[in-house]
């Protein structure tokens, strides 16, 4: 709980930023806690109680595969998350078959995951191919087919942007890369329980994901590596995980990704409706409180939780610290917010200005909002909107010295 | 929390906030592209400061610098007022996170432009608009600069030789 001072303490505070990390469902964390009082012992020990945990890991293994819908549940890997499955989805491939090619297509709004484990890869002599979005921040498919080359060794496009809440057309994508006899890795660390996801309809050959977002815990998460595909390991040293992840395993961890998986894949219809119905309240009562807002979600193609809103001739950190104060945490993208003291390269690529890049919040709803949460969030919004408009030089000027 | 208590009062609290419609200077800084924008109403008597106010338009540093600026200005003499510094503005606020001071602490910099533009007018003198401050490049093309000395540096750097800040984020 954040320190608000006095006011925070009179009142509920209200998480609306689902998109960082999430909180553990009852279930889960009765099964960690149950997991760390029977004191597991290591899984890849061959005496029993090494067996008894081999036996929890498999049956998270299981839980994990299901969610995907995946042949079998020797295609999942066990991470620490999400980061470390697209390093490995991304490294691993590279290492793997760059004497086949040492050419990747990507996307100019990928994770930082992605971009700098490229940016590794290219030090390394490889080339990337970096395809720009349309303004609601789709890649054309036509573009990937178009940027494939003999040399192309895999395509990397994220599911769901973390920013803007995008999906990709990723069914399309996976198609022309196997058309083309090239890997494909979607990185849906954002959308894998959140939005139903089903690898044998996508597609996919490697798909990263992580616990937190369907309310498991942090740092574990998942690599889901189709049969067949020739990947080497990022780590090197037993042979856990078939091989393809050294490491003793995170067994209290997994244990808890393992049960939120399969609360997720039972409950996703309903989960999906309920978020998108908190989200589509919110889009439709926003223009009432707010003028000058640009909503830098797909209306359509979107995670259902997520909406990302340009708050003009504000700034985002300013937004966010007296939304804190009012009780609402929810996440910005401004340039000043975010250290690098440099405009989002994901919203510059949809085609914000700087100035109205600088004013952006990202607002995730998660399943413990209710819709009392949303309304009183729209009232503290329109309070700290017009009380930092009231300060900005630039609103002043924009409506003309009134 | 990365601010201080008394940057988080100026912030909640802003002092001196507002526009004055006949000020008898004005200065203004900084452009949106490198993140905050602040401009300062000067009211002069007797080459005192009788009244100041600012607008804004940043992050929370950028406005408690502002808010800072205008109580340490408030009834100086020019000649006092000219004395102020960023450094000066960042000291009352007991500090700003290091990254922070390149492009939030801009509040002397807008004052100083707004006691000039004061005595340009007293002495009839109409400058040329001034160029503004932020068209250095700061996050144009593929290019990257170093957060707190401008320098332009290699993509991935952990440390800006020209100015020796250590670069743990991202720039």
């Amino acid at each position: 709980m954040p320190d608000n001072g006095e006011r925070g303490l009179r009142m509920k505070y209200v998480n609306l930023d689902h998109i960082s990390s999430n909180p553990l469902l009852p279930d889960v964390k009765q099964a960690m806690i149950d997991a760390i009082t029977h004191d597991y012992h290591n899984p890849s020990s061959q005496h029993k109680a090494g067996e008894e945990a081999a036996a929890a890991l498999e049956k998270a293994r299981g839980q994990v595969a299901g969610l995907l819908n995946a042949d079998t549940p020797k295609e999942i890997v066990f991470t620490s998350g999400g980061t470390e499955s697209v390093n490995h989805a991304i490294k691993g491939v590279a290492m793997a078959n760059a004497d086949k090619g040492k050419h990747i297509v990507t996307t100019n709004i990928e994770h930082n995951a992605v971009i700098r484990s490229l940016r590794r890869l290219k030090s390394d002599g490889f080339t990337v191919t970096s395809l720009s979005v349309d303004t609601q921040g789709r890649v054309n498919p036509r573009d990937v087919a178009d940027a494939i080359t003999p040399e192309t060794i895999l395509v990397s496009v994220m599911h769901s942007n973390n920013e803007t809440g995008t999906l990709q057309p990723v069914e399309e994508i996976a198609r022309i890369a196997r058309d083309k006899k090239v890997l494909f890795h979607t990185d849906a660390v954002d959308s894998v329980g959140i939005v139903p996801f089903d690898v044998k309809k996508i597609g996919a050959d490697l798909v990263s994901f992580a616990s937190n977002t369907f309310y498991g815990p942090t740092g574990v998460g998942g690599l889901y590596i189709r049969r067949g595909v020739k990947i080497f390991p990022l780590f090197d040293g037993g042979v856990q995980e078939n091989n393809k992840r050294a490491g003793a395993e995170n067994l209290v961890g997994i244990i808890g990704m393992g049960v939120a998986a399969e609360i997720a894949a039972r409950d996703i219809d309903r989960r999906y409706a309920y978020l998108k119905s908190l989200k589509d309240m919110f889009l439709r009562e926003l223009p009432q409180a707010l003028d000058e807002v640009i909503i830098n979600t797909h209306p359509v193609h979107s995670l259902p939780h997520l909406v990302s809103a340009s708050v003009r001739y504000i700034e985002g950190e300013s937004v966010m610290l007296m939304l804190d104060d009012e009780g609402f945490g929810v996440s910005t993208r401004s340039a000043c917010a975010t250290g690098s003291l440099r405009a989002s390269h994901v919203l510059l690529s949809i085609g914000l200005s700087h100035e109205d890049a600088q004013g952006t919040l990202v607002i995730a709803f998660g399943i413990d909002n209710t819709p009392e949460d949303v309304e009183r969030f729209l009232k503290a919004l329109k309070t700290v909107v017009t009380t930092l408009r009231e300060i900005s030089p630039l609103y002043k000027k924009a409506s003309g010295g009134k | 929390m990365m601010y201080n208590k008394v940057v988080m009062d100026h912030f909640r609290n802003p002092r001196n906030v507002g526009t004055i419609e006949d000020a008898d200077g004005v200065g203004e800084v900084g452009n949106p592209l490198c993140g905050d924008m602040m401009t300062i109403y000067l009211k002069v008597r007797e080459e005192r400061i009788d009244d100041i106010k600012f607008q804004t338009f940043g992050c929370g540093s950028a406005i408690a610098v502002s808010s800072m600026l205008t109580e340490i200005a408030k009834g100086k003499s020019l000649a006092e007022a000219k004395k102020i510094t960023n450094k000066d503005v960042a000291i009352a606020l007991e500090g700003l996170p290091k990254n922070k001071l390149h492009c939030s602490n801009l509040g002397a910099d807008a004052l100083q432009m707004a006691i000039r533009d004061y005595e340009d007018r007293k002495a009839g003198i109409t400058r040329p608009q001034l160029k503004r401050k932020d068209e250095h490049e700061h996050s144009h093309g593929d290019k990257c600069y170093c957060p707190y000395c401008d320098v332009e540096i290699d993509d991935g750097v952990t440390f800006c030789e020209a100015c020796q800040h250590d670069l743990k984020e991202e720039h």
